[in-house]
């Protein structure tokens, strides 16, 4: 009874431009406002970051005070009496962005945010329409050195959500406003370069940011260059988070899968073969799941580590290194599927490696990273991926050519990696691999495949799932995980001795790779981090899992053909020699 | 350590990354960050710490500051972000003599600048630059407190008042020939 009382939180009497309005205790003006329907503007703000309230957009007046509040930090008390649109308070938003403007350069033309930058809308929906400030302008060099993150600090408006989603969501406290006043600027340690700093190229600063002082390093031209030379075999493959995102670009629903109209662009693009990430992602998992039954019949190396997402081998090589034995030696789905593009595809089309030219979509950046790794690379030295676009790049490159997506019939990827089970579609979200490697394992371990192919237990939408599955006289540990805070929390359990894990999946990015930092911007009435948006991606790829015929990876037809024809058997020697890599640790040590 | 260990690689670093941070550290340093680490929040104890560095080695050096970041295990971009932000801390070597020129109001009516620019001059260095021969530095400061004696010069611990910039030669003079006594 007592309990349920102080659950019970006291309902509070406000009034919000002359309405009246009832909130539990502890809710802010901001809050408070949304429930009748009045979006305050804003800019640092974000509902899943601590607050700042550095940006003063979001100020409002409150009866009886003689300055603003700023809406998003402020909680409202009993008989509160807000005006969140008089003729001041839009005259003073309008200034605080107007000066914002002052310091910002004017080259929306030509900058990669046009269209969807924070700073634009909020300037248009303001009521900005003449400049009426001009002084002095700060001017940082680019750090374009990254092989994934391009900072650009001429752009940056100090809204700190970069740093924010850097240390609360990653855990990895790679970015902090440096110096002060006016030469503030947002960068890593002693304004190190993003690739000598302990960033794990996620991509999250890109995805935050409002404006573009996080970019990702381009490879169209690359792509562009390629496609345009008549001696290069060029090829894609697409990532399985992909499909349940491109649609956005093209102002489709989100969580509309477009897969067939996907393939569809690409080939009108020019591509030469059109693949499927899909194919790579399956033969992860009949390779992992050997591996990880082989580890757990020997009791020998455990908890198992997933490692296809680059952005969290970044992190366990500069936080976790001593954690390194325990990560499957599996490539990533993108790095077999290029391997096998340039070695068993190039000997079945009759083609020289060197003159095919192999694109991976990827709903990541740190790929670009991974696919310059040395690990990854041909003996000569040239790299077995040779470029990476983002989902936001391919968007943009399928409109640089005119084409609208959704006015496209669907098509199918071609043969042989271009056919995939549905636990491959899976991949893209937070218990994808978990969820793939289960189907398989259960059949290993048991004989059978398992009754129920969805184990909706390991879908960590909340960012960190324990489970256990039984698997006959096998009991798993399982522990499943998004968001690097979340596998700090794991990993840690896990050196302490508290937990003893069977198999871990750790993803870098919220949400899995549908909330990668190489997915398009979120959509009107979306924003960065949302649950719904994030939701609506994974149920598309759940839809394509369901809707195929095969749902296990190891009874793809191509996976078998493969390791009948090329591969030998699941984790021999020559699967080892294709399929799997090798970690090391990193410097500069992260702090965990 | 991990539950299941048996076939355990050597990939852990942090003996190595921890045996470089105490290296870059003097002794009292590493103790007292040892103390704070036994306490509830030692990040808290950030600017103390460097401090103590600045004190010992007249500015901070990036290596100091890792150092710091990895015993009191706090991020490295907060360290250079808290070095960076606050005016007291100082990036750059410090000479031996820390000449600042008082620009408080009294001092700047009475001709600070014309003082600034003799010693620019003389020394062939900007505000925040330390000569070549790592003797001195130039700073600006706020009221130093003695308007009485204005324009006033303090370098080190020792107050010039009245300094003109005719004087300024002989002054520096002093020092420099104190060092080659020594030598």
């Amino acid at each position: 009874m007592n309990k349920d009382k102080q659950n019970e939180a006291k309902m509070i009497k406000i009034k919000i431009d002359g309405k009246e309005v009832s909130v539990p205790e502890g809710t802010t003006i901001m809050e408070a406002s949304e429930k009748i329907g009045i979006q305050i503007p804003r800019l640092c703000y974000h509902p899943d970051l601590s607050l700042q309230g550095s940006c003063r957009v979001c100020i409002v007046e409150v009866k009886g005070f003689d300055f603003y509040m700023t809406s998003c930090s402020t909680k409202v008390w009993e008989g509160m009496e807000i005006k969140t649109n008089s003729p001041e308070i839009r005259q003073a938003r309008r200034d605080i962005v107007e000066l914002l403007l002052d310091n910002h350069p004017q080259d929306c033309q030509t900058c990669e945010r046009d269209g969807n930058c924070e700073l634009q809308n909020l300037s248009y929906s303001l009521g900005v329409r003449e400049r009426l400030f001009s002084g002095e302008r700060k001017h940082f060099s680019e750090d374009k050195k990254s092989k994934s993150v391009v900072r650009v600090p001429e752009k940056c408006i100090l809204c700190g959500r970069c740093v924010r989603v850097c240390a609360e969501v990653q855990g990895v406290y790679n970015l902090s406003q440096h110096g002060r006043g006016f030469y503030t600027q947002v960068m890593p340690a002693h304004a190190s370069a993003m690739d000598e700093s302990v960033c794990i190229q996620c991509g999250q600063c890109i995805m935050v940011c409002p404006v573009a002082a996080f970019v990702e390093q381009s490879h169209t031209e690359r792509v562009w260059n390629a496609l345009a030379d008549s001696k290069k075999h060029v090829v894609i493959q697409t990532a399985p988070s992909i499909r349940a995102a491109i649609g956005e670009g093209f102002g489709m629903e989100p969580g509309t899968p477009a897969t067939g109209k996907m393939v569809t662009a690409t080939r009108l693009l020019g591509f030469d073969g059109i693949f499927d990430t899909n194919f790579g992602a399956d033969l992860t998992i009949v390779e992992e799941a050997t591996e990880f039954v082989r580890r757990m019949q020997r009791k020998e190396r455990l908890p198992l580590l997933t490692s296809c997402s680059p952005g969290w081998i970044n992190f366990l090589e500069k936080f976790y290194p001593e954690m390194i034995p325990y990560a499957s030696t599996c490539r990533s789905p993108m790095s077999m599927t290029s391997v096998l593009l340039k070695t068993y595809y190039a000997e079945k089309i009759k083609k020289d490696p060197k003159d095919i030219f192999v694109v991976a979509v990827m709903p990541c950046v740190a790929k670009k990273f991974e696919a310059d790794r040395d690990e990854h690379k041909m003996p000569d030295g040239t790299p077995y991926t040779d470029a990476v676009l983002t989902t936001r790049e391919l968007i943009w490159m399928i409109k640089c050519y005119g084409i609208d997506l959704r006015d496209l019939p669907d098509s199918d990827f071609d043969d042989p990696l271009g056919e995939s089970s549905g636990a491959a579609d899976i991949f893209g979200t937070t218990g994808g691999v978990m969820e793939a490697a289960l189907r398989m394992a259960c059949e290993v371990l048991t004989g059978l495949p398992p009754e129920k192919m969805e184990f909706t237990d390991v879908r960590a939408v909340e960012g960190l799932r324990e489970t256990e599955v039984v698997f006959g006289k096998y009991k798993v540990n399982v522990a499943v995980s998004n968001g690097l805070t979340n596998a700090k929390t794991i990993l840690n359990r896990i050196i302490k001795g508290e937990k003893q894990y069977h198999i871990v999946e750790i993803m870098a990015c919220p949400g899995g790779c549908i909330g990668g930092g190489g997915q398009p911007y979120p959509p009107k009435g979306y924003h960065f981090l949302d649950p719904e948006l994030l939701a609506k991606r994974a149920q598309a790829l759940y839809t394509i899992d369901s809707s195929k015929k095969v749902r296990s990876s190891n009874h793809n037809p191509s996976i078998k053909q493969i390791y009948k024809e090329f591969l030998g058997a699941p984790g021999s020697e020559r699967a080892h020699q294709f399929l799997h890599t090798h970690y090391h640790p990193r410097l500069p040590r992260g702090i965990r | 350590m991990c539950a299941h260990q048996n076939t355990q690689q050597a990939t852990d670093n942090w003996k190595e990354v921890k045996e470089f941070a105490k290296k870059a550290l003097p002794e009292h340093i590493i103790t007292f960050i040892e103390e704070c680490k036994k306490e509830e929040h030692p990040e808290s104890k950030l600017i103390k710490v460097l401090q103590l560095v600045q004190e010992h080695f007249g500015y901070l050096a990036t290596t100091q500051m890792d150092a710091v970041a990895q015993l009191l295990q706090v991020p490295m971009a907060k360290v250079s972000g808290v070095a960076t932000f606050y005016h007291f801390f100082r990036l750059v070597p410090r000479g031996k003599y820390l000449i600042r020129v008082c620009l408080g109001t009294a001092c700047y009516v009475k001709g600070a600048e014309r003082v600034v620019d003799k010693l620019k001059e003389e020394l062939g260095i900007q505000f925040g630059e330390t000569t070549k021969d790592g003797l001195f530095s130039l700073e600006g400061t706020r009221c130093l407190g003695c308007c009485g004696l204005a324009p006033v010069v303090e370098i080190n611990e020792e107050i010039f008042g009245q300094v003109t910039p005719d004087k300024i030669p002989a002054i520096l003079e002093h020092f420099s020939e104190k060092e080659t006594e020594k030598q």
